[in-house]
């Protein structure tokens, strides 16, 4: 594994490694000393284009954990804001002696972009509409803690899935997990190609709700609104909103994740949010420790080839 | 080089059939036959290459004025000649756009400066591509650059009714409407086609029926007011469906494919390298193999390059913000031997028909696309069908560098192209 | 010092046995009687065995002090991965894991236990990850095999046999509980990281 930027990529036994990584350095953070100096002398940069403070929050407490040394670099009140191109600033990245580039950019194919300009390891934190893989680990992370298996897991992915990078790698890792994932939204909302896709798929919330051990909701951006892919949003929280009575119908066992932010209200409603069976804070916990397994994985042994700089372009 | 010089081509394989000489002299094709003496004239040794009438571009992209750092008529029409063709068509997207007589004759007076081939400027169909009021297309074609082409290419004309007075009124001085198919609202923000690739790269679908609708729209139209509608680089299965069955109600449509929709697909975009970007997007494969048969059959009318050019920052970038487009004068041949040619579905009289003799009677460039026969023009390509080359856009005549062959290995090469008996290529370089 | 210290079974005929099961008994039970009088009765006694080696034999150690003193000794094993100084010799490798017994390590006597002492640098490492864990009263070391060719000022307190070995020559303990049998083995050495040649001519990516 020399970069992290589908989730796709991961083999099933690449895929576990990250997640029994994960589990162990979860520890660290139950300690009186929370850090571990396996990443000492190995800079990070977090290369942020969109604002996305919780998901930069959380590879910096991961990196930091690690003692690596982080570098924030944020579209605001930099080079990037001036009209400096991404190859240009990962020229410059590459220049200070970036180990490793966390980056979040609004334009699908931004970290496999960025991985031909660097010789340092590429983590995607989320590019456009394409993949969040760090995401979709700590969600298989989650799901793994609290049922205690994901083989044969039935999981439900409610709301915006064509736009959802979220969706994405979700559903990859968790094909790639031996899971068993049914999407759920109204046409609009799913790829025209969905069928395509290692899943199944439903427009009937209701049908698919009590089936499933685990029920991920997504958010629905209030941009689609203006967009005709639903009437209003009264109408989809009706159909597809996680409410009270829906929460009652679901499996005794089955938990409620968000990958967040949330809008209560439009597809989970607060007392589903707050209730104890939903992971939306474990999530956050969990984000940090599959994070740090991902850094020590790419970062903390021999950085795997030389610069690849191979490719003819 | 003055016209003077005469030449004699010894032995080509006139349309990769008989072999002869040909002899040219005074811009025009003197004599053919077999062991015509030189008789003081320059000798050019085909050994058994293929003569073509020189190539004809109705769709390329000359970026001057106004983006003079991605090409120029001069850089471009030398790009042309080294891709054999005699004449181009040059886009009115260019900044300002060639939306009135004195930018087509601007565009029009640096082709005859340039004099590497005839650049033929095509006029916008509206203002400023705006596509809200004609342009004033009259002037256009009554300049000394005598516009017939009109393309609002880059943006579709895409109000019904404009369409329809815009192929109305261009009858009146034998003009043609080559429309940018591409339903603007079904493709707001597109970037490549929708499909399984694009859901799984997370980039914004082009989906197919944004051109087909427009196409069998605007056949509809043409029939219903008798016009000549043209339609600029067809790219899907459902398009050369709709362009058949329009010919077939006895509709006056033409249509032309551009060398990368004959040979890539949508795939190559999993690298989201932004040098596959085009509009129209590359496809799938089933649509690849239903336009080589609609070339094959008549169906598409003709080859057009859509040559592109972008300067390197508008490509070395994310996918979303690079520029679409991609060099084509310089491959097309090799490209459209390789796809069509080398599979046995056109032999070299029929790509002399879809990449000359039919795109100049598209473009009414009347001294252009003429047959290799004596007394005609002198505008000749020769072309090695049996040479291979790696193609490097380094090398390239075009001042950018976006082709999307960069590292392929492409079969063919043009030996030499002759523009009215003068050669602009000789031994493969430009004169 | 490394992983490889523990028999991979793809040379056995060059390997020949210098400690068989009894002695390895005979050693343990020594280092246990050795430990409770240095400790005064291991009042606060805590064993930490290094993964993978040294977890066996701390739990071996905790039984046979447990038979003499009739009450539980606090046993655990540390995992070392995340504190090598060699990490960047090799692809990341996989975690074990860290289990501190419920009484902690703070004010504790602890006993680090690993199967072979050679350079000192496991020992090291496991140092400090313990001082990242808390604040132990006294750090002692338990070895059932000291090799020597120390790289690091470390000596073991309890040491089950002194082995002179030579450089071209490793050592693996095969344990009952990881291997199927014990014993202690000598056989021809494989190029150790960082060892041969300087660590700085290592691959070494990241500029």
């Amino acid at each position: 594994m020399r970069h992290l930027l589908s989730a796709g990529d991961l083999t099933r036994d690449e895929a576990l490694l990250i997640l029994d990584t994960a589990r162990e350095l979860a520890q660290v953070g139950e300690r009186s000393v929370k850090k571990l100096p396996t990443l000492r002398g190995r800079t990070v940069v977090n290369l942020f284009y969109e604002d996305s403070t919780r998901t930069r929050i959380s590879f910096e407490a991961a990196a930091k954990r690690m003692s690596a040394d982080v570098i924030n670099f944020s579209a605001r009140g930099s080079s990037v804001s001036k009209g400096e191109s991404l190859k240009d600033t990962a020229l410059t990245l590459q220049a200070m002696g970036a180990d490793g580039v966390v980056i979040r950019h609004s334009a699908s194919g931004a970290a496999r972009r960025l991985a031909e300009w660097v010789d340092g390891a590429v983590v995607n934190a989320g590019d456009g509409t394409h993949e969040h893989p760090t995401q979709a680990l700590l969600d298989a992370f989650t799901m793994r803690e609290r049922m205690g298996r994901l083989e044969g897991l039935r999981v439900a992915v409610v709301g915006d899935i064509r736009h959802s990078r979220v969706a994405r790698s979700n559903v990859l890792l968790l094909n790639t997990l031996g899971a068993e994932v049914t999407l759920v939204a109204p046409p609009t909302l799913l790829p025209v190609s969905v069928d395509a896709w290692p899943c199944e798929v439903s427009y009937d919330f209701d049908e698919v709700l009590p089936k499933s051990d685990v029920v991920m909701m997504l958010r629905v951006q209030a941009e689609r609104m203006n967009a005709s892919f639903f009437p209003s949003a009264r109408e989809y929280s009706r159909r597809y909103g996680l409410t009270a009575e829906r929460f009652a119908r679901m499996a005794d066992h089955a938990i409620v994740m968000h990958p967040g932010p949330m809008i209560r209200g439009m597809e989970i409603s607060a007392e589903v949010a707050d209730s104890a069976r939903s992971t939306v804070v474990e999530q956050v916990t969990n984000g940090v420790s599959v994070r740090m397994a991902v850094l020590y994985l790419l970062l903390g042994g021999a950085i795997q080839g030389p610069g690849h700089q191979g490719e003819t372009r | 080089m003055t016209d003077t010089v005469r030449y004699l081509i010894r032995d080509a394989r006139i349309l990769g059939g008989e072999r002869a000489d040909l002899l040219l002299a005074s811009g025009r094709i003197e004599a053919i036959g077999q062991g015509l003496s030189a008789d003081g004239a320059e000798v050019v040794e085909a050994a058994g290459a293929v003569a073509l009438p020189g190539l004809v571009d109705l769709h390329t992209h000359l970026r001057e004025p106004g983006r003079e750092d991605a090409e120029t008529v001069a850089t471009g029409s030398r790009a042309a000649a080294m891709g054999g063709y005699t004449a181009v068509f040059a886009m009115a997207n260019t900044d300002p756009v060639a939306d009135t007589a004195g930018v087509v004759e601007q565009v029009w007076r640096l082709g005859r400066e340039a004099g590497y081939c005839d650049v033929y400027p095509v006029g916008a169909v509206t203002v400023g591509l705006k596509g809200e009021q004609l342009a004033e297309l009259g002037a256009m074609a009554d300049s000394p650059a005598r516009v017939r082409v009109f393309s609002d290419d880059g943006m579709c004309v895409s109000d019904a009714l404009l369409m329809r007075r815009a192929l109305e009124y261009v009858k009146a001085f034998d003009g043609v409407i080559a429309q940018h198919a591409q339903e603007p609202r079904l493709t707001e923000g597109a970037q490549m086609n929708e499909g399984v690739v694009s859901d799984r790269l997370g980039l914004a679908g082009w989906p197919a029926v944004a051109e087909e609708a427009i196409i069998a729209r605007d056949c509809l139209l043409a029939e219903h007011v008798g016009s000549r509608l043209h339609v600029c680089h067809v790219s899907t299965k459902g398009s050369v469906q709709i362009i058949r069955w329009a010919k077939s109600r006895g509709c006056d449509v033409t249509a032309e494919v551009t060398p990368h929709h004959l040979l890539l697909t949508d795939d190559l975009a999993e690298s989201y390298d932004p040098v596959y970007k085009v509009n129209p997007p590359l496809r799938t494969a089933e649509d690849v193999q239903a336009l080589r048969e609609g070339l094959a059959d008549g169906t598409i009318d003709i080859v057009a390059t859509d040559h592109a050019p972008h300067p390197s920052e508008a490509k070395e970038t994310e996918w979303s913000q690079a520029a679409m487009g991609m060099l084509g004068l310089e491959t097309a041949l090799s490209v459209v031997q390789h796809t069509m040619v080398d599979t046995g579905l056109l032999d070299w009289a029929g790509v002399a028909q879809r990449m000359s003799a039919v795109p100049a009677r598209i473009g009414r460039a009347v001294d252009q696309g003429r047959p290799l026969a004596v007394g005609e023009p002198a505008n000749i390509t020769l072309y090695d069908p049996t040479a291979t080359r790696v193609v490097d856009p380094a090398a390239m005549a075009s001042k950018s560098r976006n082709s999307p062959y960069a590292g392929m290995t492409l079969p063919g090469r043009v030996l030499a192209t002759f523009l009215r008996g003068v050669p602009t290529v000789l031994d493969g370089k430009i004169q | 010092m490394h992983a490889r210290k523990h028999a991979d079974g793809e040379r056995p005929d060059q390997r020949r046995a210098v400690l068989e099961g009894p002695e390895i008994d005979r050693a343990l039970t020594r280092i246990a009687h050795e430990i409770l009088e240095r400790t005064k009765g291991g009042d606060d006694l805590t064993l930490l065995g290094i993964r993978t080696g040294g977890v066996p034999l701390a739990r071996r150690l905790a039984e046979r002090i447990e038979r003499v003193e009739r009450r539980p000794v606090p046993c655990g094993a540390l995992d070392i991965t995340m504190y090598r100084d060699d990490l960047r010799l090799a692809p990341a490798r996989a975690l074990g894991r860290t289990e501190i017994p419920p009484e902690g390590v703070d004010g504790r006597v602890v006993v680090l236990v690993d199967d072979v002492l050679f350079s000192g640098r496991t020992v090291r490492a496991a140092l400090d990850a313990l001082n990242d864990l808390g604040r132990p009263r006294a750090v002692q070391l338990a070895v059932l095999v000291d090799r020597g060719h120390r790289e690091l000022p470390i000596r073991a307190d309890y040491v089950g046999k002194n082995l002179p070995t030579s450089l071209r020559e490793s050592v693996s303990v095969l344990l009952e509980e990881l291997h199927g049998r014990d014993a202690v083995l000598i056989g021809p050495a494989k190029p150790r990281p960082g060892a041969a040649e300087p660590a700085a001519a290592a691959p070494e990516g990241g500029r």
